[in-house]
C-alpha cells in the first residue's frame, strides 16, 4: 500500500467513525481504542492495528520494522509450512537460579509467549520449493539461544540434507541462553557442525538476520549463510553496545551495528525491507535450484502437500533403474 | 624467539585472599623453626603448628568454592601459552605469523612444535607475563585477526596432516568497535564450522579461564582436556552476575550458578579428562604442571592415533551432537 492509498483509507475510517459518533451508537471505549490501535514507536503516529498488519508490521508512515513472531514470519515467507518438533521444551540442567530458578523463568516464557521455546523450525515451500526454515522468536526469552534451540535447528538441518533441499534460519536473538550454563554454548558447535556438512553437501544456506541478532548467534549459524539478508532496521552485533562503550570508553556512532553499517563493512549481502523478503529468497532459491541441478527428493513435497514435479520423479525413477549403483550387494 | 619461563620461586609466589591464613601459620612455622632453639616445648609446639598448617592445607584447597578456582586460575603467575609450549617442545618452535590479510593479532599465538616426535600444530591465547607483555597481547583476548590467523594455521595442519593443539586461556574476545568492523562473529563462526571439518586429531586444552564466543572460536576437538582449576564458560561470572543479578558484585554466586569447573564440565562430558595440578594450582610447581599437561596429550595422541579422517570427524561430529537438555512430548 502506497503511502497516499493509506492516508485516504484513513481519512475514509475516521469519517465512519465519526458516523458512528454522532448516531450514538457503540461508541468505542478506551480500552477497545488501545486494542485496536498502535502509536509508531519511531515516528509516534497513531495506526489502526489492522493497517499495520496489513503492511506485514511495518509502519506505512515511517517504515519501521516492527518485531514479528516466529509464526507471523513464516506466514510472510512461506505458502505451506509443515512443523518439526514442536513438542520439544527446556529442562534444567544446571538447577540454575538467579533472582528466580529457571524453572519458573521457563514456565513464565511459555505462559507470555504461547511458544514452547525460542525457535520454531519446519519445511516450507516458497513458490512450490521445499525449504527447511528455523525462525527464531524474540518473545521467548530474548530468543536465547538454549538446548532446545540448537537441537532444533541441527535436527532441521540433518533432515535438509536427507531431503536435498536448502535451508534457511531467520535469527532474533540476545545471545547464549546464561541459564543453561556451557551447555547453550555448545549449541554453537552442534549446529556449525551441522552446517558443516551442509556445506559438504552442496545444499543453499540462507540467513536472514532480523531485530536483534548478537552474541553466540552472530558467532554460529547466524553468519555462516553462503548468502547474508539483514531486514532493513536490524541491529546485528557480537558484542553489546553497552559492552564495547564501557571497554573503550568512547561513544559509539549512532548507526553501529546497523543493517546498513554491517553492508557498509562488508558483513551482509543484502539489506531488504520486509516487503521484498519473500519475492527475493523465492529467486534465490530459484537460481541456485536451477544451476546446481540439486533436486529436493519427492519426501520433501510429500510431507507440504505437494504435487512431486516430473522432473523429480523421473530423476528418482532413474536412479532406481540402476540397481547396481542403488543395491550394491 | 621466545623468553623462558619464568620458574616462580615459591616465595615469591603472591598469596589470594583464600590463602592468606595459611601464609600466616607457615611464617609462624619458620619463625620457629630457625630459633634454634631445642627446648622440648619449642619442638612440641612447632610439631602442633605444622599439624595445624596441614589440616588447614586440607581443609582450604580440598573444599574450593568456584569463586575461588577462578581466582586460581586468572592468577597472574599462572603458566601461560608460550610457556606451555616451551615445556612441551623445547627445541623446536616455529612462530607463525599473520592472517595474510594485513595483520598479526598478537593475542592468539601458533606455531610448529615437535612433541615426542610428532610435528605438531599449536595455536593458543597469550596472557602476557607482566604489563608490558600484557599489551602487546592484549591480555589474550583477540580480534577477528587472530582467529583468521588460527583458521590458517588449522588449514595448514590439516594439508600436512598434523594433528592441532590448542591452549585456551582468555577473558573473551575481544569487545570493540574495529573488531564488530571486521566480523568478529563470523570469524569465530567460520573457525567453529571448520574445526569441524578437519581430517585430523584436534586437542583443546583450557588452561586457565576459557569464556564464550572467543575461547570456542579455537576451541573445537576431538577431546578437550582442562587443567584441575580451569574454567570455561558461556559469559563470564562479572558478566552473568551483571545481567542477572543487575549487579557485577553477585559474581561468586554467578561463578557458582554456572557450574563451570571442570569437574562440573566433566559430568556433563564436554570436558574429556581432567589434568591434576599441583596442590594451591600450577604456579607453585611449574615443572609438574607441564609434566601433567605433556602426559595427558601422549594420551590422547594414543587415543586417537588410528582413526581415518572420516572417524575423526565422526567422533568430533558426536561428541557435540550429543551435548543439549530437553524432553519430548
Ligand atoms: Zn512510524
Amino acid at each position: 500500500m502506497s503511502l497516499k492509498d493509506w492516508f485516504a483509507q484513513r481519512k475514509e475510517n475516521t469519517q465512519a467513525e465519526k458516523q458512528l459518533d454522532a448516531e450514538g451508537m457503540n461508541r468505542v471505549a478506551d480500552e477497545q481504542y488501545a486494542k485496536l490501535w498502535h502509536q509508531c514507536f519511531s515516528c509516534n503516529t497513531n495506526l489502526p492495528k489492522k493497517d499495520l498488519e496489513d503492511n506485514l508490521d511495518v509502519c506505512p508512515v515511517c517504515g519501521y520494522h516492527n518485531r514479528i513472531g516466529a509464526y507471523q514470519r513464516i506466514a510472510q515467507l512461506t505458502d505451506t509450512f509443515v512443523e518439526w518438533d514442536a513438542g520439544m521444551t527446556a529442562t534444567d540442567p544446571l538447577l540454575f537460579t538467579d533472582t528466580e530458578p529457571y524453572v519458573k523463568r521457563i514456565a513464565d516464557a511459555q505462559r507470555k509467549s504461547k511458544l514452547n521455546d525460542a525457535v520454531i523450525t519446519g519445511l516450507g515451500a516458497i513458490n512450490e520449493q521445499p525449504i527447511a526454515l528455523a525462525v527464531m522468536d524474540f518473545a521467548y526469552m530474548g530468543g536465547s539461544m538454549g538446548s532446545v534451540v540448537g537441537e532444533k535447528i541441527t535436527r532441521a538441518i540433518e533432515q535438509a540434507i536427507a531431503l536435498n533441499v536448502p535451508v534457511c534460519v531467520v535469527t532474533a536473538s540476545g545471545g547464549a541462553r546464561m541459564q543453561e550454563g556451557m551447555f547453550s554454548l555448545m549449541q554453537m558447535v552442534k549446529t556449525s557442525a551441522a552446517l558443516a556438512r551442509l556445506h559438504d553437501a552442496g545444499l543453499l544456506y540462507l540467513t536472514l538476520l532480523t531485530e536483534p541478532t548478537f552474541g553466540g548467534v552472530t558467532a554460529s549459524y547466524g553468519t555462516l549463510g553462503d548468502i547474508i539478508i539483514a531486514e532493513e532496521g536490524a541491529r546485528i552485533g557480537f558484542a553489546g553496545r553497552r559492552v564495547i562503550e564501557q571497554t573503550i570508553h568512547q561513544k559509539l556512532p549512532a548507526d553501529f551495528q546497523t543493517a546498513g553499517y554491517l553492508q557498509k563493512y562488508g558483513q551482509v549481502d543484502r539489506v531488504l525491507k520486509r516487503s521484498e523478503i519473500k519475492t527475493e529468497m523465492g529467486l534465490l532459491l530459484r537460481l541456485h535450484n536451477t544451476s546446481s541441478g540439486k533436486l529436493a527428493h519427492s519426501q520433501a513435497y510429500q510431507q507440504l502437500g505437494l504435487t512431486v514435479p516430473d522432473t523429480v520423479l523421473q530423476a528418482e525413477i532413474a536412479l532406481h533403474k540402476q540397481p547396481a549403483l542403488a543395491h550394491n550387494h | 624467539m621466545m623468553s623462558t619461563p619464568s620458574a616462580v620461586s615459591p616465595e615469591k609466589i603472591q598469596p589470594l585472599d583464600f590463602e592468606k591464613p595459611l601464609i600466616a601459620l607457615q611464617k609462624q612455622i619458620e619463625a620457629l623453626a630457625t630459633a634454634q632453639n631445642n627446648s622440648e616445648g619449642i619442638s612440641n609446639q612447632l610439631q602442633t603448628l605444622q599439624q595445624q598448617a596441614e589440616s588447614l592445607r586440607q581443609e582450604v584447597y580440598g573444599n574450593l568454592l568456584p569463586a575461588q578456582r577462578l581466582q586460581i586460575a586468572r592468577h597472574p603467575q599462572r603458566p601461560n601459552t608460550l610457556e606451555v609450549i616451551q615445556a612441551l617442545s623445547p627445541d623446536c618452535w616455529i612462530e607463525l605469523h599473520g592472517d595474510r590479510a594485513g595483520a598479526d593479532d598478537r593475542a592468539i599465538v601458533g606455531g610448529i612444535i615437535e612433541f615426542e616426535g610428532q610435528p605438531m600444530m599449536v595455536v593458543g591465547t597469550q596472557k602476557g607475563r607482566g604489563m608490558k607483555e600484557n599489551l602487546v597481547h592484549n591480555f589474550g583476548m583477540a580480534n577477528p585477526e587472530g582467529y583468521r590467523k588460527a583458521l590458517r594455521l588449522f588449514e595448514h595442519a590439516n594439508k600436512f596432516n598434523m594433528p592441532i593443539l590448542t591452549l585456551i586461556d582468555t577473558p573473551g574476545a575481544y569487545p570493540g568497535i574495529e573488531g564488530e568492523q571486521h566480523a568478529i562473529g563470523h570469524a569465530i563462526a567460520l573457525n567453529i564450522r571448520e574445526m569441524a571439518r578437519m581430517n585430523v586429531p584436534i586437542f583443546s586444552v583450557v588452561m586457565g579461564e576459557a569464556s564464550s564466543g572467543g575461547a570456542l572460536g579455537i576451541g573445537v576437538a576431538n577431546h578437550i582436556y582442562m587443567l584441575e582449576h580451569a574454567q570455561y564458560t558461556v559469559i563470564s561470572p562479572e558478566g552473568c552476575a551483571s545481567i542477572l543479578w543487575r549487579s557485577a558484585s553477585f559474581a561468586t554466586q554467578a561463578a557458582e550458578a554456572l557450574k563451570i569447573t571442570a569437574q562440573d564440565l566433566t559430568t556433563f562430558g564436554i570436558c574429556d579428562a581432567i589434568i591434576p595440578e599441583p596442590q594451591g594450582g600450577s604456579h607453585y610447581d611449574t615443572a609438574s604442571a607441564f609434566e601433567a599437561i605433556a602426559k595427558q596429550l601422549k594420551i590422547g595422541l594414543a587415543t586417537f592415533k588410528d582413526y581415518s579422517a572420516e572417524a575423526l570427524k565422526n567422533q568430533r561430529y558426536e561428541k557435540y551432537r550429543s551435548i543439549g537438555a530437553f524432553t519430548e512430548k
